[in-house]
């Protein structure tokens, strides 16, 4: 059985480690978000080289894998473990969450932005006030799981010692040699942020479906 | 009503989700206490467990894809020692962080990766007599301002590999330098090379190793601790552990501990 004792002793570095991972994860969670929605919207605006430039980014950066993305911040750029991490993060799940918004984007029938066109609106105007709330909707289960990966891939902090979740538990491992309790110890603080956010996910879908 | 069903849905779900986690626990495979010793003779093979990315130790020849330094040449000599040509050595690599648990789920025979004997290892494994002594000392760029360990104040960052004895003693000598750990050494010291830290710290033999690969770096500060480095094997394997330090005896008096040593450090 699972032995608490390691918990217990070392839970000042798993809370630290926690608090950090929770923290890269927001941050990354809303930047990527932003990041990735202005990319969606790149990929579809009625400007061929805007259509390039995101399209370049989405096939570039979801084509690599993102422990060498977090690497490729952290040794190139002048940052600390953390901020390099979160960069890295971002930059890799907003190819994702673009592709997640343009698929939404893309399944708003056609009939709507000419609607929207004919009675007066800009584009801009008809893209923000009648086609992405509808895209939402539709958005919402496959952003939520674009969400929980980057919670997870948050553990790539480790190899830039970034301090995480997963780091201390390389270090606690190191020092206790124990590895199954260590991580599973590790996996369960995952579990406390992926599954509320799982179930958020589902929660919201469902309110939107309603109020359809 | 159906907002206490869903709550207890999801009460249910964690739960299982965190027992699955818990039952993986179980796994811990301590039952497989067969003696390793006869197991090598059975098998007709002992697998030995070596870094990879240690200079002058043990490091993967990228053109050859042969792992080649002192502790691979050891354990070769130390193999046909003890079996002659009966027993095939082979090599898995290790890390660090990884080198005890391969040893007690059995992936591998002995550890012979630069690993320090000490008091709480010996709790989790057997160790033979010395066959390296090192000492840990400073990695820094030519011209910096850290001489040694009274250099490391508040504010200087020094790099050191996960699992290490080196990283948990910097800590003690150098209380108040920030320590950031990696995964292996060129990891750590790639981070050096890139400005993330002002000095590297480990066993002076494998910063030898990164001084002679870049000569921009050099030891400062000599030596500060003794690490004198042993092979590992599982627990309980006493005659495991004599067979090898008869070996490593018989190598040493007949001179060819000296002559593989020689090939390698070059102090």
């Amino acid at each position: 059985m699972l032995d608490f004792s390691i918990l217990t002793n070392n839970m000042d570095s798993y809370i630290e480690g926690f608090k950090i991972t929770i923290y890269a994860s927001l941050i990354a969670l809303l930047c990527s978000f932003l990041l990735g929605t202005l990319i969606a919207v790149m990929r579809i605006a009625p400007f061929k080289p805007l259509n390039w430039l995101g399209t370049a980014y989405v096939e570039f950066i979801r084509n690599i894998p993102v422990l060498v993305i977090v690497f490729f911040t952290y040794l190139a750029g002048n940052f600390g473990g953390m901020t390099a991490g979160t960069i890295g993060l971002t930059v890799y799940t907003a190819a994702f969450i673009a592709e997640a918004i343009r698929a939404g984007i893309m399944s708003v029938p056609k009939g709507q932005m000419e609607a929207a066109r004919s009675s007066g609106l800009s584009y801009g105007q008809a893209m923000r006030l009648i086609i992405l709330p509808q895209a939402i909707k539709i958005v919402i289960p496959p952003l939520g799981n674009q969400f929980i990966n980057l919670v997870k891939n948050s553990s790539l902090l480790a190899v830039v010692a970034g301090g995480d979740l997963m780091y201390q538990g390389d270090l606690i491992n190191a020092k206790t040699f124990s590895p199954f309790d260590t991580y599973i110890i590790v996996g369960l603080f995952y579990l406390i942020l992926t599954i509320p956010l799982s179930f958020g996910v589902g929660f919201l879908e469902k309110r939107l479906a309603r109020s359809n | 009503m159906f907002k206490n069903k869903k709550t207890f849905k999801m009460a249910i779900v964690s739960s299982m989700a965190a027992l699955m986690l818990a039952a993986c626990g179980g796994g811990d495979s301590k039952e497989s206490s067969k003696d390793v010793l006869a197991q090598i003779k059975d098998e007709k093979k002992i697998v030995f467990g070596v870094k990879h990315d240690t200079r002058l130790f043990g490091l993967k020849n990228p053109s050859t894809g042969e792992v080649e330094g002192f502790d691979i040449d050891l354990s070769k000599a130390l193999a046909e020692e003890m079996f002659g040509s009966d027993v095939k050595p082979e090599y898995k690599e290790v890390t660090s962080k990884t080198r005890v648990g391969l040893l007690n789920n059995g992936k591998i025979d002995a550890v012979v990766a630069t690993m320090t004997i000490n008091e709480e290892r010996k709790k989790e494994v057997d160790f033979t007599d010395v066959y390296f002594d090192a000492g840990q000392s400073l990695l820094v760029k030519k011209g910096s301002k850290i001489k040694g360990l009274e250099d490391l104040k508040k504010g200087t960052k020094v790099l050191a590999v996960k699992g290490s004895t080196s990283a948990v003693n910097i800590r003690e000598k150098a209380p108040e330098t920030q320590v950031l750990e990696y995964e292996n050494y060129a990891e750590a010291f790639t981070a050096l090379k890139s400005n993330k830290g002002d000095a590297l710290t480990t066993d002076d033999a494998i910063l030898y190793g990164m001084a002679e690969e870049d000569p921009s770096y050099e030891l400062v500060g000599g030596t500060f601790t003794e690490e004198p480095y042993g092979i590992a094997v599982k627990k309980g394997n006493k005659e495991l552990v004599d067979e090898l330090n008869k070996a490593l005896k018989s190598l040493k008096d007949s001179g060819k501990y000296d002559e593989i040593k020689s090939k390698w450090i070059k102090e």
